[in-house]
């Protein structure tokens, strides 16, 4: 099966796809900072006994005044940029992962419903997805923050519930069209119940294209939570995420302390363009219609 | 003696979705909802002994493929029986229904669409059967029948780890097949098994089934719209209009004998490489109606180049015309109009 | 190629007669696909010859290479598909090696096609009056007052009533085999030399196809077009064709007139795939079948690619490929062909 796999169409396309090596490998990279970015600086930023103030606003080491100890320089509280950095891509990662999840799961059981039953649940799923379409997801997780207050599980709230209805919308579209396929009737036939048969039988059959849809969405969430935090209304100011520490920086960045906001702000920039490299990639390898 | 499956007067009636918007008309400054229906199958009743082959031959939307479905119980009907060995199934739930699939199975037209693309060739064989058993010792004796029943319809033992995509058209419709087979039913109904497939593979699979009739003396009911295939395989065979039965009786009667206008139209339609045959007796003009909207009357009279008065007033009812046959046509009254 | 386009300029008077020069001959023609799996020959040396008048059955099994000949004609082959070699003589000249300017103005004038389903090849966005003075308009140089009148009479001739107020309804106003019948006189209007129809009647119904036999039969024969029937359906090219011609994985295996292919056929395949279609004359308990199935076109076998479901096949069939034996008006391709001798 492995073999079958590595002399595939999908494995050949993807080694003549330059973009799509550059994305996977960027996020290569980002996947060792998620697990060991920890071991790769000697401080904890959010160990405040391991700060020191003398070491406030220290640039970046290839500038006058810096030092070895602190490659992209300090903040105000003497915090190593880079540590800063590779602990906030954690959590921005993980947060953008989470709540990637959690609307995929809720977003799929909810479109395998409404596509499977139709009628009256179906109208009354897809309107409630129709009505928050009609808004900026931005505005809708703004108000959904500025309800409950900051916090990572209320900054996973509020993505997940601008983020399911994508998952609902594509789910219900390839189950409408599964449902009508002669091997559902044949698993009726079988006796299988409703519950059997969305489990075995329409769930694995349209679960391609939400591959495409998660590894986009998860770049789209991390930037939606770099807003909210850089907006003071997403994650609390003792786990500081990307978004956070720009905003941080981003007070002093005209007193010419850019290197606070300009490091995080070019990881983000490099993440997201890494998850969206690899993202059209396969959309074009898994999108039916395309092909 | 009973039946293995006895309908009567089956109805199925579709109602056209769309929300309030879509059926929403205005007429004469009344606001109005119509409900839109879909009249499939408008009464049919027929009986298939043990181990006999019924077909249902007609054009497309004629309701044979409905039938086949209602009477599958994929659709719940809108009236009538269906009667399982004496067991009217008709009114049952899912629950009740379980135990009557073991003993009525359903092979599909289409060989790409009717196995789940995502399951192993010997999951799909085992499912219906799975569904009837409990317990691990029996689960393992499912895993071997699912095997033998592999080789029984000629595929090997190798393929039960496979994918259908692995497999070419005339294959998957063997998969099919060993799924149906898996409960050990007495009835199979085959909805246009062969249509999808090519012609030498047509036959493989025709006889195919008919060498495990043979052995497990199962009951087919057969759909089809190619009558060289019915009368190749059945025994009995309906032809279907617009949802009505119009003419039922044995294979000789209805290709030697036809009594019903539309019958001997649908026969002399068809092509033939046999040259020598006589050209076309009754040739039709224009299309099927629409089942949203059906003539009164006798359904056919708007093709049918023998229609008279009574056809337009009077809804004609099947009449037993000897030879075990019936026809659902005035004209059995009136001979001499027939030949004319 | 005069440059008249006018339809009046085509009399039937001008049409040579069946036994004339060949409209249309296709020598040697290999359409391949490059795909990541392999390249598919699905055509791969394919000859015959066609007369103007005449009607020739392209008989197969999907996969047989039966459709991508008609694309080839029409020059309607897309990457990854190439015509790798071979000439299409359509009145003499090359269509393979024409351009696709040159190509359009040959499609629709010259060659017409029918496909199976009727839906793609109408635009739904247009009016069925629209889509026919379209064609005209390309075509010849009628005013719209002749072009009007054209239409309508066209779909007169092919059974459509009220045909004058039906050139303002959309195709999905109309049937299946009302669609088919527009497609046709769409196919008919511009007066081609040849139509290639490809099923045309595979999607509808027994008594639809019949009436759709006939219209075609009877455009045909008044127009003096020939026309090359695409089918899976032995039954309908025997009461259609003049000539046959059976593939088989991309490769002619037999040809000849109809009613001889039919009731003496030389090839073990055309033999198989006739006694393959039940006969209700000779009704016996089991049909003759071919055993096996067509092989993956990618990886056929050494030889003779129809070797492994042949009940005559010898050794020297898994070591050459046989060639077109040309004998009169027959052809076949078999080591070892069928005689009067070989009953059925």
């Amino acid at each position: 099966m492995a073999a079958g796999f590595l002399s595939s169409e999908f494995v050949h396309n993807y080694k003549r796809n330059a973009s799509a090596i550059a994305g996977s490998l960027i996020l290569v990279v980002f996947a060792l900072i998620v697990v060991a970015g920890p071991l790769m600086v000697w401080q904890n930023p959010y160990d405040i006994a391991q700060l020191d103030l003398m070491d406030a606003f220290k640039p970046p080491m290839w500038l006058e005044g810096g030092e070895a100890r602190f490659p992209f320089g300090t903040d105000g509280q003497g915090r190593d940029v880079l540590a800063g950095v590779l602990y906030g891509t954690r959590v921005s990662v993980l947060i953008g992962l989470s709540a990637m999840a959690m609307s995929c799961v809720i977003g799929t059981t909810l479109g395998l419903l409404a596509g499977f039953y139709g009628g009256r649940l179906d109208a009354v799923i897809m309107r409630i997805a129709d009505i928050q379409l009609s808004f900026p997801s931005m505005l809708i997780a703004l108000f959904l923050m500025s309800a409950f207050g900051t916090g990572i599980d209320k900054v996973l709230i509020s993505l997940t519930a601008v983020g399911w209805v994508v998952y609902a919308r594509t789910v219900r579209g390839s189950t409408l069209s599964e449902v009508q396929k002669e091997y559902i009737q044949a698993a009726r036939v079988a006796g299988l119940r409703d519950g059997k048969i969305i489990r075995r039988h329409i769930l694995p059959n349209v679960m391609t294209p939400l591959i495409v849809v998660a590894t986009v969405q998860v770049g789209t969430f991390i930037l939606i939570e770099a807003s909210l935090s850089f907006l003071g209304v997403g994650v609390p100011i003792t786990e500081p995420s990307l978004g956070l520490l720009i905003k941080n920086g981003f007070d002093v960045l005209f007193s010419g302390l850019w290197w606070t906001s300009v490091f995080p702000g070019i990881v983000i920039m490099a993440l997201v363009f890494g998850i969206n490299l690899f993202g059209d990639f396969l959309r074009d390898e898994l999108n039916p219609r395309l092909k | 003696m009973t039946a293995m499956l006895e309908v009567e007067n089956l109805t199925q009636e579709f109602r056209l979705g769309g929300s309030l918007l879509e059926r929403m008309r205005f007429d004469k400054g009344r606001l109005s909802f119509p409900d839109k229906r879909v009249k499939a199958v408008n009464g049919v009743s027929f009986r298939i002994a043990r181990g006999e082959v019924m077909a249902l031959v007609g054009e497309s939307g004629c309701g044979k493929s409905t039938v086949a479905k209602t009477i599958a119980r994929i659709y719940r009907p809108t009236g009538g029986k269906i009667r399982i060995e004496g067991e009217d199934i008709a009114g049952y739930g899912v629950r009740e229904l379980l135990p009557v699939r073991s003993r009525m199975q359903m092979i599909f037209q289409d060989p790409y669409a009717s196995l789940n693309p995502r399951q192993r060739v010997r999951d799909i064989v085992a499912e219906p059967l799975l569904e009837q058993t409990t317990g691990t010792a029996a689960r393992r004796e499912v895993a071997e029948r699912t095997l033998a029943l592999l080789a029984k319809v000629g595929l090997n033992t190798e393929h039960a780890g496979r994918y259908p995509h692995q497999f070419s058209g005339g294959q998957r419709q063997r998969i099919g097949i060993a799924r149906a087979l898996s409960v050990n039913p007495g009835l199979i109904i085959a909805d246009e098994p062969v249509s999808a497939l090519d012609v030498s593979i047509q036959a493989q699979i025709l006889n195919l089934m008919m060498d495990l009739r043979d052995e497990f003396g199962l009951a087919y009911l057969f759909i089809s719209h190619d009558l060289s295939v019915v009368h190749h395989i059945a025994d009995r065979v309906g032809v279907m209009y617009l949802g009505f039965l119009v003419e039922t009786g044995p294979r000789e009667h209805i290709f030697s004998a036809p009594r019903h206008p539309y019958t001997r139209a649908l026969l002399s339609a068809a092509p033939s490489i046999e040259k020598t045959r006589s050209r076309p007796e009754i040739e039709l003009k224009g299309e099927v109606p629409s089942a949203l909207d059906l003539p009164s009357g006798c359904c056919f009279r708007t093709r049918c180049p023998l229609a008279f008065e009574r056809c337009r007033l009077e809804r004609p009812t099947l009449k037993p015309v000897g030879g075990g046959a019936e026809v659902a046509c005035h004209l059995t009254d009136e001979p001499d109009r027939d030949r004319a | 190629m005069t440059a008249t386009p006018a339809l009046e300029a085509v009399s039937p008077k001008e049409i040579p007669a069946k036994t004339g020069a060949p409209l249309l001959a296709v020598e040697g023609l290999r359409t391949w696909f490059h795909t990541f799996s392999g390249t598919v020959k699905a055509v791969d040396g394919v000859s015959f010859a066609l007369r103007p008048g005449e009607i020739m059955g392209l008989v197969g099994e999907s996969g047989g290479g039966k459709s991508v000949v008609g694309f080839s004609i029409l020059g309607l082959i897309d990457p990854p598909g190439r015509i790798e070699d071979g000439r299409i003589l359509f009145e003499g000249r090359n269509l393979a090696g024409l351009s696709e300017a040159e190509l359009r103005q040959i499609r629709g004038r010259d060659i017409a096609m029918v496909f199976q389903d009727p839906m793609t090849s109408l635009n739904p966005l247009h009016t069925v009056g629209r889509q026919m003075d379209e064609m005209l308009q390309l075509h010849t140089d009628l005013d719209a007052a002749g072009r009007r009148a054209r239409c309508i009479e066209m779909l007169e001739s092919v059974g459509i009533s009220r045909a004058a107020d039906r050139l303002s309804a959309y195709p999905h106003q109309f049937s299946g085999g009302m669609r088919q019948r527009v497609v046709i006189a769409i196919a008919m209007l511009a007066r081609p030399k040849l139509v290639i129809a490809d099923e045309p009647t595979t999607a509808l119904d027994v008594t639809i196809q019949a009436q759709i036999l006939k219209l075609m039969r009877r455009q045909i024969r008044d127009n003096g077009t020939a026309m090359i029937l695409v089918t899976h359906d032995l039954a309908v090219v025997s009461e259609m064709a003049d000539h046959i011609t059976v593939l088989y994985c991309g490769k002619v295996v037999e040809r000849g007139p109809t009613d001889d292919v039919i009731r003496r056929p030389a090839h073990p395949y055309t033999r198989g795939l006739i006694d393959s279609i039940p006969d209700p004359a000779h009704r016996q308990p089991r049909l003759k079948q071919i055993p096996g199935a067509v092989p993956d076109i990618r990886k056929l076998p050494k030889g003779c690619s129809f070797k492994d479901r042949c009940f005559r096949a010898e050794a020297l069939c898994g070591e050459r490929v046989p060639e077109l034996v040309v004998q009169g008006d027959r052809a076949h391709a078999c080591h070892y062909p069928l005689t009067e001798g070989d009953s059925r």
